[in-house]
This record gives structure tokens, sequence and C-alpha cells, in this order.
């Protein structure tokens, strides 16, 4: 299952006084969107610009999280592949005119995707290489992998549903991205044969870190996941594997499941 | 047909519990009162339309509250409102408003026939009266019963037919003649019989974990049960397995084998596990932070108190405990593990060793031998971590975490023994604080001087783990622990001797938030920790019980500034329900008061200004004492009998038939000393047995904790009897009064009266979360007391 990925930030001894969009409100707009039936179509540059508006979101976003995580920005290559991957072309027709909102989208199957905040913000997290190797568990509608095609050598993607990752393969081999790999399957056990990894990207909910993706990571490697459970309050835990084996775990963010109807599966 | 609307009151009770939260019982609860109130308003100002053709309006009510009983409920279900949007949405309220309005719509007609056979037959009010009372009474019982044998959906539907039958009943005792009657009594019948079962049942909300699980490809529910404890349905997950192991370390080498999960009300998901009955497959549960007893010690007495779907008894048995008692409160959870998936669990609840009770932890434990004691007593995320970290069960009342209940658990402990108690961590940190804080409490109230030296606290990414010795911690099991933490990436939270150094290593967070805690909450700051934490993690107490309660006022606005961005998770929202059920509760009492007074005047008919402002008050009064009463002693006598459903059917049963009997008896009274004479007895009896409840009930209650449950149910009904049959005058006696004198304000005061106890009921919840029940008890003694003072003279 996927992962809708939105933050929220707890009222903790911190003090955040920051006024923040309303994200559930527009869930309720965006259901609006998804009933109904005519997409419209944008051109070309239409997008780019829409594009353009989402990078900003999500540097002010960065921005009001930035004692979280710690930064002000982005790593600026994770930033010009937000700008560059075309989201439009991976996500369903009826949706395609929210592409670039920074918000989750649904995809159909009763899948949802993550918030572009979140994809970048997991995607700097995960410090990418450009001779990486990374391994995505949840593949959904292929937009991280686009993301993580371009900065890194080689990316794996498992998907559960084999509808998604269908589609997901033939729209990354549309758009060029002949770097990924997409293998139907239950991410749990993670990918052994291409195994270890130097990064690893979990984009479901799990109810605790499936054991065979820590050992398929590298020493030295970082692994990101939201780890909760029963689908409520969920952090963004960053686990770290250090040169010797050993593990920690940093809870870097406190981010919400948010269930959204109105999918079109 | 009050027993009937009573009956109604408990099935919407279950039927949210099913669909929704628990807190939606304080709606049902202050529906049915609305409903009753309304009616009264309805009374004064169609009266004499009504009484004119008494028999069919009298038979219409009662058939529309068949109707609109099943109706109405599968109208509301449908009504889109999410509580947890309520705070941002505006737009949630009007649902919220237009559902409450909807549910009213059965209490409101059964509410017409009741008032109608009460003017009606003005001359034996207190009769009538009683009648309702008692039918009430036997009602609630009979849900119960019920219950046992049909879904609650199932449920509902009988109950809408009993009310087109008592219609029915109505139209042949009357001699009524009327054939629209029988013609719409016909329409009635075919709309209830023929209206879809799935109308009925209820809907769950998609954002219970059910509804979450069941997107998962594949998930199918497989098997239900369903009783008064709780509906319960079985989730196999073929193709993605469920891995339920809450707290796993993260250096867990092995994955969990096969389970199918187990909701309770639809959430609370519990697991059962495949087993071979090798505790060699089992290694995965030497990876959690409940491990920690065993990893420090060797326990073979073991107590685990809501043993589930059974994966902290596995892992007892992995740790080759000798003696397991496993207490589980809801026997068909027994039944699953036991028969229906007896071969998948390895048969584990009939393993060597292992003895399995269906009781409620406490009573377990009140029942057990004095001289039984345990090397481990458990408790392990025994309420769901999705309800609590929604904080929608902030106002279920629960016995289970206060000071006593710890206090017990410890006074049943080998003298090395430990109680261990596991909860989902949340953050910022609530229960893992309250448990602590309850733990230091339950220490000093046994003559610990050093609480600090009597705790470990250790926590992984999910869960926390607390431990609790009577004697000190020694340095071999401060050693193993570390020990046990470092192998496992656990971080020590709290041991004797603990620095700061130490804390916050493994699953990193921003400051060591449970470490300083911990230290604050043993040190002379405690008091002012506790006053300035942003929740409430005060202790809870028996006079107290609501644990999950961590809802501050001063954290509202913090948390109102996020609240379009999901905050409310942090909010827990029970407690804000709870203040909007009594806001609307308040404006509808208000407006259906208002709104006949208004019109008696316009129609010339307004009463004296003295003897309305007496009539009014007095009402008022006796309704919301009526009600404080009621409740506070269904809790005290809910901690005696400790099973909730028993505890419920006794107590409201008795209440209501001794009430019904008291009414009855007034009559008599009243002709030997006059109305006002009667009804002052009453309410000096009523104080002279609630101060000595408050004083006695106590002593009474530990003294008789471990006589078999039929006495104590007659214990109880023996305790309530001369309770509710003061309590079942003052009511009758006034109105019997005003039916001499001034007869138009009978219907009125039903509605004053109804109205109060719409607000008592959530008022009295209210103050037993500040104050305790104590207080709830004194408040409506001083409330009878000033209702004697303003009895309507004539």
């Amino acid at each position: 299952m996927h992962d809708n990925i939105i933050l929220y930030i707890p009222p903790n001894e911190m003090k955040l006084s920051v006024h923040w969009r309303h994200f559930s409100r527009k869930s309720a707009l965006f259901l609006l969107v998804v009933l109904m039936p005519v997409p419209q179509v944008l051109a070309e540059n239409d997008y780019a610009a829409a594009r353009k508006a989402m990078v900003s979101e999500i540097e002010a976003d960065v921005g009001l999280t930035s004692s979280y995580i710690g930064t002000d920005e982005l790593d600026p290559r994770v930033m010009n592949a937000m700008e560059t991957v075309p989201r439009h072309e991976l996500v369903p027709g009826d949706v395609r005119p929210d592409a670039y909102e920074n918000r989750p989208l649904a995809i159909g199957y009763g899948q949802t995707i993550s918030q572009p905040y979140i994809v970048a913000l997991m995607t700097h997290l995960l410090e990418p290489m450009p001779g990486h190797k990374v391994l995505e568990v949840g593949t959904g509608s292929g937009y991280q992998a686009a993301i993580l095609a371009g900065l890194v050598a080689r990316v794996h993607t498992i998907e559960i549903i084999e509808e998604l990752g269908s589609r997901a393969r033939r729209d990354l081999a549309r758009l060029g991205y002949d770097n990924v790999d997409v293998r139907i399957g239950d991410g749990y056990y993670g990918w052994e044969s291409a195994a270890p990894f130097d990064s690893i990207v979990v984009a479901a909910a799990a109810g605790h870190v499936p054991p065979p993706l820590l050992r398929q990571l590298k020493p030295g490697g970082r692994m990101i996941i939201p780890v909760g459970s029963n689908f409520m309050t969920q952090h963004l835990v960053l686990v770290e594997k250090d040169v010797d084996g050993g593990v920690t775990a940093r809870q870097i963010l406190p981010v919400r499941f948010v269930p959204l109807t109105g999918g079109h599966d | 047909m009050s027993a009937a609307a009573l009956a109604y009151e408990i099935l919407l009770m279950r039927l949210f519990s099913i669909s929704q939260w628990h807190h939606f019982a304080y709606m049902a609860i202050s529906l049915a009162l609305l409903g009753f109130g309304v009616s009264g308003s309805f009374l004064v100002l169609a009266r004499e339309r009504l009484l004119r053709s008494f028999g069919k309006a009298y038979v219409v009510n009662l058939g529309l509250f068949g109707v609109t009983a099943l109706i109405s409920f599968a109208i509301a279900q449908r009504i889109p409102f999410n509580p947890e949007e309520v705070l941002w949405d505006p737009g949630q309220w009007w649902g919220l408003l237009l559902i409450y309005l909807l549910l009213a719509l059965p209490f409101f007609f059964a509410a017409n026939g009741l008032g109608l056979a009460l003017i009606k037959y003005k001359t034996q009010v207190t009769r009538v009266y009683a009648a309702d009372l008692v039918g009430a009474g036997l009602g609630g019982a009979g849900t119960i019963g019920l219950l046992y044998l049909l879904s609650p959906a199932e449920a509902l539907r009988v109950l809408a037919i009993s009310g087109v039958i008592a219609a029915a009943v109505g139209w042949i005792e009357l001699h009524l003649r009327s054939r629209a009657i029988v013609a719409v009594l016909a329409l009635f019948a075919l709309i209830v019989w023929a209206l879809p079962v799935k109308y009925s049942a209820p809907l769950v909300s998609q954002y219970k974990s059910l509804s979450q699980t069941l997107r998962i490809g594949g998930t199918r529910v497989v098997n239900q049960k369903s009783s008064p404890l709780g509906l319960l349905q079985v989730v196999e997950s073929p193709v993605i397995p469920l891995r339920h192991v809450p707290g796993l370390s993260l250096n867990a080498t092995t994955e969990p084998p096969a389970q199918v999960g187990v909701f309770v009300d639809a959430d609370n998901m519990t697991a059962i596990t495949r087993w071979s009955g090798d505790p060699g497959e089992l290694s995965h549960l030497e990876y959690l932070t409940s491990s920690l007893p065993f990893e420090i010690a060797d326990p073979q007495r073991v107590l685990i108190l809501g043993a589930g779907g059974g994966a902290e008894v596995l892992q007892a048995l992995r740790y080759q405990a000798g003696h397991i008692d496993a207490v589980e409160l809801n026997p068909q959870m027994l039944d699953l593990v036991r028969e229906d998936y007896g071969p998948f669990s390895g048969h584990l609840y009939d393993s060597e060793g292992v003895h399995v009770h269906a009781a409620e932890a406490r009573e377990f434990l009140a029942g057990a031998d004095q001289a039984t004691s345990y090397d481990l007593i458990e408790l392990s995320l025994t309420d769901s971590f999705a309800a609590s970290s929604a904080g929608l069960y902030a106002l279920s009342e629960g016995y289970l975490y206060t000071v006593e209940a710890l206090r017990s658990y410890l006074e049943h402990l080998s003298p090395d023994g430990y109680v261990a108690i596991t909860r989902w961590i949340k953050l910022p940190p609530r229960d893992t604080l309250k448990m602590f804080a309850t733990a230091v409490d339950a220490l000093a109230a046994l003559g610990v001087a050093e609480p600090a030296k009597h705790l470990i606290l250790i926590r992984g990414l999910q869960t926390s783990t607390l431990l609790v010795k009577n004697s000190p911690i020694t340095s071999g099991e401060i050693a193993l622990a570390r020990e046990f933490c470092t192998r496992r990436s656990f971080d020590l939270a709290w041991y004797p001797g603990m620095s700061e150094a130490e804390a916050n290593r493994y699953n990193v967070l921003h400051s060591p938030y449970f470490y300083n805690s911990a230290r604050a909450l043993l040190g002379e700051g405690r008091d002012t920790f506790v006053e300035n934490y942003k929740y409430t993690v005060r202790p809870a107490t028996d006079d107290r019980p609501y644990f999950f309660h961590f809802f501050k006022w001063s954290t509202l606005p913090e948390v109102l500034a996020l609240r379009g961005r999901g905050g409310t998770p942090l909010l827990d929202a029970g407690y804000l329900m709870l203040i909007a059920t009594l806001a609307q509760a308040l404006l509808a009492s208000v407006a259906f008061i208002i709104l006949p007074l208004a019109w008696l005047r316009f129609r010339g008919q307004s009463p004296a200004k003295h003897i309305r402002k007496r009539v009014l008050s007095y009402f008022f009064l006796i309704g919301l004492a009526f009600l404080f009463l009621e409740i506070a002693f269904i809790q005290k006598f809910i901690l005696f009998l400790h099973h909730p459903i028993y505890a419920v059917a006794v107590v409201l049963t008795a209440f209501l038939v001794f009430a019904g009997l008291g009414s009855a008896l007034s009559a008599n009274m009243a002709t030997h000393f006059g109305a006002q004479q009667s009804v002052h007895y009453a309410i000096a009896a009523i104080a002279v047995l609630g101060v000595a409840y408050i004083l006695f009930l106590d002593f009474a209650f530990a003294a008789l904790l471990a006589a078999p449950v039929a006495v104590k149910i007659a214990i109880a009904a023996v305790l309530i009897a001369p309770l509710g049959l003061c309590m079942g005058m003052p009511f009758p006696q006034a109105l019997n009064r005003l039916g001499e004198s001034a007869q138009y304000l009978v219907p009125w005061a039903w509605a004053i009266n109804g109205c109060a106890s719409v607000v008592s009921a959530v008022l009295a919840t209210l103050l037993a979360i500040h104050f305790g029940f104590t207080v709830v008890i004194l408040a409506a003694i001083i409330l009878y007391g000033l209702a004697a003072v303003v009895f309507p003279k004539g």
C-alpha cells in the first residue's frame, strides 16, 4: 500500500509559530476534482510553470520545517530534479491538472502518492550520489523512481499491485528512464539479487522496519521509512547503518497518513 | 414503550462504537433525552388537538418510533461526518447537527406516546411513570440479552418491528376502529420489513483501522462474532502478510510467522499468530521492548492481562515460563483462538502451563487467592494505538491504569517480581509518562520511600515498556537491561542512577524527552512539571478513571494553529467532542424550554411569575440531580462488579425499576404526609444515603470484592434499592401536584426535566473527568437540597 504522506508538526517544546495552509481543505477540494470526469488538458509550458510554482512551495515548506530536518534548503540537485521530472506524465489523466499541487494524489487501485514536498525531502535525506544503487519499495506512479533516476546510477523499485507496477514500468520506459527496474512483488523482502543498496526508500506504511531491507542496506547506507502503526500518526524515520553494521534511527518528522476517498479504481 | 426507547439508546451506543468511536455513546444518551425534551414542548403546543384523538395520536406515535428507529439511523449513517475534521471544517458541524436531530426523532415519538399517556391518565401519573421507569429498566436488561443473540443490526430491526407491534397492541387495547390507522400501521410494518439489512448495518468509518486494512489488496473479513462486549471481525490478508509485531527492534533478523488480525469494533487490532507448538519459531518475540523482564530475570509464574490474540502468551512460552495465567474479558475472543483458529494457533490457549480465564483483569486479581503471587504481571498494548492516538478514547473510563489498579498488581507480585506495562509511543509523549507517574504514585501509596529505585523504562521506535518492582532494582538487573538495550538498539529512558548521556542513542529524538520527563516526575519539581506539561499526565484514580484523557485547554490554541495540517490527532479530540455535545445539548435545551414558554404567554395562559420560576427550577434541578447520581453510581458499581456488561445492566435496571417502584409508592406517601412533606423526606433520605455511600461504599466493596458474581449483583441491587426508591419520588409527586393545580404546566415540567437531563448526562462526565465521581455525587445531593427548597407549593 502506498502512503500518501503529508507532514504535520506537533505542538512541542520548539513551538513553531507558523501558519500552514489548509491541506485538508485541499484534499476535500481534490476529491471534487477527482470525481469530475473531464480532464483539462494543459499545454506543456503551463505544466513547466506549474512545476516551478510547486518547487517554490516545496522551498517554503522546507523553510518552515527547517528545525526538524536540520537544514534551510534541500540538495540543489534534488530540487533540480523536482523542477524537471514531468509528474503529470506519471499520474492518471483525471488527476493530471493537479499534478503539481503540493499534496498527495490518488492514482487508482485505492492508492495515493505522497505530497511532492515529502518526495523531495525523502530524496534529500537519502543523500543520493551519481554512483549509487537505490532500492524503492512502493513504486506507485513511478514518480519517486523518476526523481531518483536522474540522480543515481540505478534504481530498483518494487510494487505489489500488478496494475500499478506495469503502468509505472510502461510510463518510465516511455519517458526514457532506462536505469529503472520495476518488479512486481512484496517489498518486505527487498530485492535480494540486486542487493546490497546504497540507500533504500520506503513509500509504504510499515508497522516495523522489515529486517530483510535492513540486511540489504550497505554499511554506511541510509534508509527512509515512515514508521507507525494502525495507519495513524507516523514518523518519517531515517535509519542509518554505520560502517560496522550498527543501526540507529532518527525520527525526522511527524507525518500523517490521510486516507483519501474518491479513488477511481 | 419506554423499554423500547431505552433499548434503542443502548443499541445506538453499540452501533456507534462500531461505526465511529466510543465517545458517541454520550451522544446517544443526550439524544434520547433531547427527544424527550422536545416532545414535552410539542405536547404543550398540540395538547388539545392530540387529546381529542388520543388513540390515533398514541398509536401513530408508537408506530413512527418503530419506523424512524430504523430509517433515521440508516440516513444518519450516510451523512458524511469525520470527527477529526470538526475543528477546521465548519461543514462538519452541520453534519453533526443533522445526525443529532435525525436520531432524536425516534426518541421524540416514543416520548410523545409516553407523554400523551401521562396527560390522558393524569390521575394515575405515578403509575404511568412507574410503568415507564420499570419498562425502561427491563428494556435495558433485555437489550443486553438480545445483543448476545443478535448482531446490533439485527437487533435494531427487531426493535423497529417491536415498535410497530406495540402500536398494533395499542390499537387493539384502545378499541380503535379507524381503518386509516390500520393502513398506516401496515405501511410502517412494510417499510420496516422491506428495508434491506445493509441499511441498518453500521457503516464503519473509513478512518478506523479495519477500513484501512481492508484497502490492502486481497484482505477480507472471514469471520465475525458479536456480543455486547464488542464486534469481533477476523481479517485474513493472503497477499501482504499482516506482520503485526508492534515494537520490533531494528536488529530483528527474522520475520513474524503468518497471522490473522482480529478487530474489535472495527479497531483495536490484535493478531493471532500461526504456531506449530515449537518455541523456536518465535524468535521474533525476543526483539520487543516487552521482552525486557524475560531478559533480565527468569519469571516462571506469569499473569497476562488482556490476552487478546495471544502474542504475550506466545512470548512467555518462548521464554519458557512454567505457569501462564492469561486473562481476557471477551470470551468470544478466546473461542476464536481456541476453536476457529485452534489448529492455526497451535492450540496456544490449551498449551501446557497456559491457563485461560474469561474475566476482567481486576476482577480476576480480586478473586485470586491472597497467597497467589506472580513473578511477572504484564499489560501490553491493551487498547489500540489508533483510537487513543486520535484521542477518541479520551473519555472511556478504564480501571486498568489507575493508581489503585497498579497498586493491586504490585500486591500480587512475588518479592522480586515485576509489573510490566507496554504502551505505544506517542510524540510528544503522553501515556508512557502518565503511566510512569501512576507507578510513582502507586509505589508511594505502598510505602516505598524512593520510587525512583523501583522503576525501569525503555523505549524502541514504536513502544515503551515500564517495569515496576516492589524491591529495589539491583545492579545485576541494570547491567542486564543495559546489555539487552544495546543488543536491540532500544533506548533506556530510566533506571536508578541513569545519566542523561545514556539516553536517546538509538532512536534519536530531538532531545531526550522521555528521560528528562521521567526524571522530572521523580523529582521535587514534579508538580510544576505536571502543571506545565502540554498534556494531562496527572495519574488516573478509581474516582477519576480517565487514563486516556490527555487534553489540556492551554494546548488548544497551539493545536488550533496547526489544525489545517492534521494537527488534531495531537488534540485528543474526545474531550472536545464532549464539550461540543454539551454545547449542542445546552442550545437545544434552551431553545425548547424558552419556546413553549413564549407560546404560553402569547396565548394568555402565562402562569404567575413566581410559580413559573419555581416550576422551572424544581424540575430542572431534579432532572440534573437524578442523572448525576445515576451516572456516578453506574461508575462506582462498574468497579465493584467489574464486568462492564453486568454492571451497566444491573445498575441501570435496578435504578430504573426501583425508581419506578418509588414513583408508585409516592402516591401512598403523598396521601399520608402530603406531597411537599413526602418529597422532603425522600430528598433527605437521598442525601443521607448519598453521603453514607461516599463514606462507606469503598470499604464495603473492598470487603466483598472476592464474593461470587451472583452475590455481588444481589448486593448491588440491595444497595441501589433505597436510593432508587427515593429518587423515583420527587418527579411524580410534583407532577401530580401540578396536574391538580396547573394542568397546562404538566408537559412543560416534563420538557424542562427532559432538557435538564440532556445537559446532566454530559455535565456529569465532565465533572467526573476534572473532579472525580465523589464530587458528582455531592453535587447531586446539593441539587436535590435546592430542589426541596423550591418545591412548588401550589
